[in-house]
């Protein structure tokens, strides 16, 4: 599918046709402005081939310095402009003009895409394919047009699981485990906990997946953490001895794998965080840091 | 989150109320759940499904408003589950389904949707049933509320109970075998008892009685468990010993909650075949003597030997199995051990079990009077302990226990067996000993039980000491009752015609007995207690002379003297004669009482037997008795009156005296009638004594001229009393005792009595009639008329034309 940036009293209509755009994986993107668009998938090394079209509005001619397009990765903090970090260039057309619907192939061919798409809290990271069609006078003709990089990662050689005991001395004290430390993004979470010793009230207990992104390095780190998930584990009070399973889908949650200092920008870490309210509505928690990562589909 | 109210729930307003407004939302969210299933929106149907379901989660609702709740969503659940059968039609796969419904985020709502969708999954069988149960049953862990939780449980096993992988069920093989059905339905089964269980903790202690009464509206969530166990075909016996049984008792057992104890024991009892109790009794009997000290055992106890008792009589096959196991002694060991590790159970419970423990022996080994002496022992061994029961209720629950041998053995004989049954009775306090010892008569005269040995008779008295005699502790007479006293007293009067034996020897070893214990009761019961038994010795004396008569026929060659003697030989130990020494003695003991007239009677009667036995001296000594009696003790002249008659009327019959004696005895009983106070009494008692000079019978002495002697003089104080009664009331008196005398007259005439003439009744007529005419003679038409039929029959008789007429033809009337 086109992505058409129709830009009223343009002179001229730009889009971007991917090669395989109709068979192509989408992945469904949150704007800021808090509509969803679907943009082509890809990933690292893939070829990225398609054609410009550019189409003068009806009976206008358009003089141009020349078309080119660009492939860039970029890194964009909410308080800066953004950074980029790749950025390839393919000339489609020497200064002329453009009387009608014209189409320009182009090709980036196994292109390095170290990072994948991101669309965080304060972080964004996205490739975009810019068409410029050059003037002097008035300003260039740029149409943006942005894909989507997921890249899988072959799964983790060694996965352990995470057994724990915590507790609060003569209160509570319990005894969980989740089957894994690292999950890919379609996982199950299986686990229990175990309750060696109650003394408090508790009302319910559920478990949170949480995203912590960190920028910046050093004093200047900035941490934003966001709830994605939260699944209730356990309604009522249990007693010395009981055992609650758990059980979660991961698929279901807006789940990315986990970025280990990106470009040397930022990190997106993942916890799971166990919560145990009581009657007073204290809560009582255990935050565990799991690693995921995407898996060959 | 909802809020958990630590207070208690809220009052039954609100709770109207509240249940008014879930079940408003509840019919909110399914209406959009029904639309989104009816546009085959599977996301919106979970998303509202599991809104409606959210509903559940309140805390607020007292658990039974809960269950109205829970009731409306389930209707609804039934809905979904269609609604996902026909999606898997539709080509969604039940793994797909029962993994999109785990997304919900609230645990309740999650486990209801995974329960539901777990049935569709199953009947597909496209996953093995035993799996999805295990994987059902283990995620509701999740819910620990204990009513929530409970009747999540309940839906479980609501919506798996047509799916477990019974023997022979459609879902058996693959999908798992009947060990996993039970595996399944017995750790839903002990995670809803805990549930059960913790719910008394749930709030302030000062609302535990309300919260316990709520907790057992829910007992039956936790019983359906035991229930659906029962019904698995696959489990057989060995199952149930094996797995079955412990598991279940593990879980009573440990609860150590006295409600859940009580309930689940008595389901349990309830719910599996009399036979496999049977086969395990050892275990269930473990586990009673392990409850709580609190839990009502005697009960549990008593409606699992009221089962067994009720198996046992099902089929006589049965009763071998019963033995095959030793059931009884089982039984009787666990109800010893109960009452030992349960201190502080009150002396009813121990009773109560044993009452229980007797019954059941008395329905399955009622042959076995051993067992129920010993069940006895047992009972009395725990009473040693306590000395006389003063508790009420234990005291009635003793009662009950002696009472079901005499009720099933309908025989006190048998029940006279039993040693240890007086030694309860001892503990007895004396009214209930009492009450208990008019039950036994009672029991004694319904069933007519006749006791026959004088150590069954010895025993008996034993029993009933209360109503025989005065004891420790017995009130004084003064303070019983009057009326009671005469009833009880009654019966045991009645309770002597049921001690008999046909042999003689034996017969009279039981009055012996009777007799000294009748003899302990005081003067007071002896005045009922001894004519009964003087009765039962005289039948004892005729029957010794019936066959006194038969020995007689068969040894016609005997002379009369010899056959005396033959019979001793044949009744080495008893003879008329000690008989009656013993009826004098007792007849004797009564002068002590003192009932004199009574006496009188009684030695009237023995003196009428000896004289039937021709025993003349002893004839003799009896009425000698009777003599002193009213001279010594009758002085109410009424009394007198009356016994003069008896003594008359007795002394008439005996054939038996010589010629002296007889004179010697008419000589006293006429004088007695002269001295007699009234002037009519006297009279008449003259006139009857003429009786005692004309005995009709043959061989009777008829000696007109003393017949006449004693007429006149009855005459004459007819005549005394007459004038007596003009003089002191100004008018005649009685010419009713003309009018007898004149009978009198008649009859001898009639008997022909030389001495009686013509004349003498003519003038006597004339006599009657100028009195009758006199002025101050009162009137009284029954005289009259008395007169005047006794007129009528002397004409009558003048015209019957035989011997008789010839003599009255001389009377003129």
């Amino acid at each position: 599918m086109n992505y058409i940036v129709g830009v009223f009293k343009q002179p001229c209509v730009i889009s971007v046709k991917f090669a395989d755009g109709d068979t192509r994986k989408q992945a469904t993107v949150k704007k800021e402005t808090g509509q969803s668009v679907e943009l082509p998938v890809f990933s690292s090394k893939d070829t990225i081939s398609g054609e410009v079209h550019i189409v003068p509005a009806y009976g206008k001619k358009i003089d141009h310095l020349g078309v080119k397009i660009e492939l860039f990765g970029q890194i964009g903090l909410s308080l800066d402009r953004g950074y980029d970090f790749t950025s390839l260039v393919r000339e489609l057309d020497i200064p002329g003009e453009i009387y009608q619907h014209k189409v320009y192939p182009f090709e980036f061919s196994a292109v390095e895409m170290p990072y994948e798409s991101y669309n965080g809290a304060r972080v964004k990271l996205r490739y975009v394919l810019r068409v410029t069609v050059g003037r002097n006078f008035p300003s260039n003709i740029i149409h943006d047009s942005e894909f989507w990089v997921r890249n899988t990662s072959p799964p983790p050689e060694k996965i352990n699981p995470i057994k724990m005991e915590v507790g609060i001395e003569d209160c509570l004290h319990i005894e969980f485990e989740y089957s894994k430390d690292k999950y890919h993004l379609t996982d199950v979470v299986i686990g229990k906990i175990y309750f060696l010793l109650v003394r408090i009230k508790i009302k319910h207990m559920e478990l949170e997946i949480r995203r912590r992104e960190s920028t910046g390095s050093g004093a200047n780190t900035i941490v934003e953490t966001e709830t994605l998930a939260k699944f209730e584990l356990m309604d009522g009070a249990p007693v010395r001895g009981e055992s609650i399973p758990i059980r979660l889908f991961l698929k279901n949650y807006d789940l990315t794998p986990t970025y280990r200092n990106i470009n040397n920008k930022f990190s997106v870490k993942y916890f799971f965080n166990l919560v145990l309210v009581d009657e007073e509505d204290r809560r009582y928690f255990k935050q565990q840091e799991v690693t995921m990562y995407r898996l060959d589909p | 989150m909802q809020n958990s109210i630590p207070d208690g729930f809220p009052s039954t307003n609100d709770q109207e109320k509240l249940l008014a407004d879930a079940l408003a939302l509840v019919q909110h969210h399914a209406f959009y759940m029904h639309r989104a299933l009816d546009n085959n929106n599977l996301q919106d149907a979970l998303k509202f499904s599991a809104q409606m379901l959210g509903e559940l989660r309140t805390s607020k609702l007292s658990p039974q408003k809960y269950y109205e709740l829970y009731m409306k969503t389930f209707d609804e659940l039934r809905m979904l589950e269609v609604f996902f059968k026909e999606e898997t039609k539709r080509g969604c796969t039940n793994a797909y389904l029962y993994e999109e419904v785990q997304h919900a985020g609230n645990v309740l709502p999650r486990l209801y949707l995974l329960c539901t969708v777990g049935s569709v999954y199953i009947r597909s069988k496209e996953a093995p049933a035993k799996e999805v149960l295990k994987d059902l049953v283990e995620m509701c862990r999740g819910i620990q509320h204990p009513v929530r939780g409970l009747f999540l449980r309940s839906y479980l096993s609501q919506i798996s109970k047509d799916k477990l992988t019974d023997a022979a069920s459609e879902f058996e093989g693959e999908g798992g075998t009947v060990v996993d059905a039970v595996e399944f339905v017995l750790q839903n089964f002990t995670e809803m008892n805990k549930l059960w269980v913790r719910m008394q903790h749930q709030g302030p202690a000062k609302e535990k009685e309300k919260r316990e009464k709520e907790r057992s509206e829910l007992r039956d969530l936790v019983g359906k468990n035991l229930h659906v166990l029962s019904q698995l075909e696959g489990v057989d016996l060995d199952m149930y010993r094996d797995i079955v049984l412990p598991r279940v008792l593990e879980q009573v057992v440990n609860c150590k909650d006295e409600l859940a104890q009580y309930y689940l024991m008595d389901c349990i009892i309830q719910v599996f075949p009399d036979e496999y109790h049977l086969q395990t009794l050892d275990t269930l009997l473990g586990a009673c003597s392990q409850l709580q000290p609190s839990v009502d055992v005697k009960t549990v106890m008593s409606q699992l030997m009221d089962r067994l008792s009720v198996y046992a009589a099902s089929a006589p096959e049965v009763l071998a199995e019963f033995s095959q196991v030793e059931a009884f002694s089982k039984l009787s060991e666990a109800v010893i051990k109960v009452i030992e590790v349960q201190q502080d159970m009150p002396l009813v419970g121990a009773v109560c079990l044993h009452v229980a423990l007797l019954t059941f022996t008395l329905r399955v080994h009622a042959d076995r009077l051993d067992y129920v002496d010993q069940v006895l022992g047992a009972c009395v061994k725990k009473l040693n302990g306590v000395g006389k029961v003063n508790d009420s209720k234990a005291t009635k629950q003793i009662i009950t226990l002696l009472s079901a041998p005499l009720e099933k053995y309908n025989n006190v004989v048998t029940v006279l067996n039993l040693t240890n049954y007086p030694k309860i009775m001892e503990h007895l306090d004396y009214g209930t000993n009492k009450i208990m010892a008019v039950v036994i008569i009672q029991s004694i005269m319904k069933n007519g039980t006749f006791i026959m040995e004088a150590d069954k008779v010895e025993a008996l008295f034993q029993l009933l000491k209360e109503l025989v005699q005065d004891s420790d502790g017995s009130p004084t007479l003064d303070e019983l009752d009057e009326e009671d006293f005469m009833e009880e007293q009654n019966l045991v009067a009645r309770l002597v015609q049921m001690l008999t034996n046909e042999d003689n020897d034996e017969m009279f070893k039981i009055l012996i007995t009777a007799k000294k214990h009748f003899q302990k009761g005081g003067s007071k019961r002896l005045g009922y207690s001894l004519p009964p038994l003087v009765f039962s010795a005289l039948k004892l004396v005729r029957r010794l002379q019936e066959q006194d008569k038969n020995n007689e026929v068969d040894k016609v060659t005997f002379s009369p003297q010899e056959q005396g003697s033959s019979t001793e030989a044949d009744e080495a130990n008893i003879s008329p004669q000690k008989v009656f020494q013993f009826l004098l003695q007792t007849v004797d003991s009564l002068s002590a009482v003192p009932a004199p007239e009574l006496a009188l009677r009684l030695y009237l009667q023995c003196a009428e037997a000896a004289n039937d036995c021709d025993l003349e001296p002893i004839a003799y000594e009896f009425f000698t008795q009777a003599f002193v009696t009213y001279e010594e003790e009758i002085s109410d002249s009424k009394a007198q009156v009356t016994s003069i008659h008896l003594i008359v009327g007795t002394l008439q019959r005996m054939h038996v005296f010589g010629v002296e004696n007889r004179d010697t005895l008419t000589h006293k009983a006429t004088g007695y009638s002269a001295k007699l106070l009234k002037k009519p009494d006297q009279c008449r008692a003259v006139y009857v004594c003429s009786h005692l000079f004309w005995i009709e019978d043959e061989g009777g002495v008829q000696d007109g001229e003393r017949v006449l002697l004693c007429l006149k003089r009855a005459l004459r104080i007819a005549n005394a009393a007459q004038q007596m009664a003009s003089v002191t009331k100004g008018s005649g008196g009685p010419v009713t005792l003309f009018v007898e005398i004149l009978n009198k007259y008649l009859y001898y005439f009639e008997h022909g009595n030389q001495h009686i003439t013509n004349a003498v009744i003519q003038g006597l007529i004339e006599l009657i009639v100028t009195e009758m005419q006199s002025e101050n003679t009162t009137q009284d038409p029954t005289v009259d008329a008395f007169f005047a039929s006794t007129l009528r029959y002397i004409r009558f008789q003048k015209q019957k034309g035989d011997g008789v007429a010839e003599r009255y033809a001389a009377i003129e009337v």
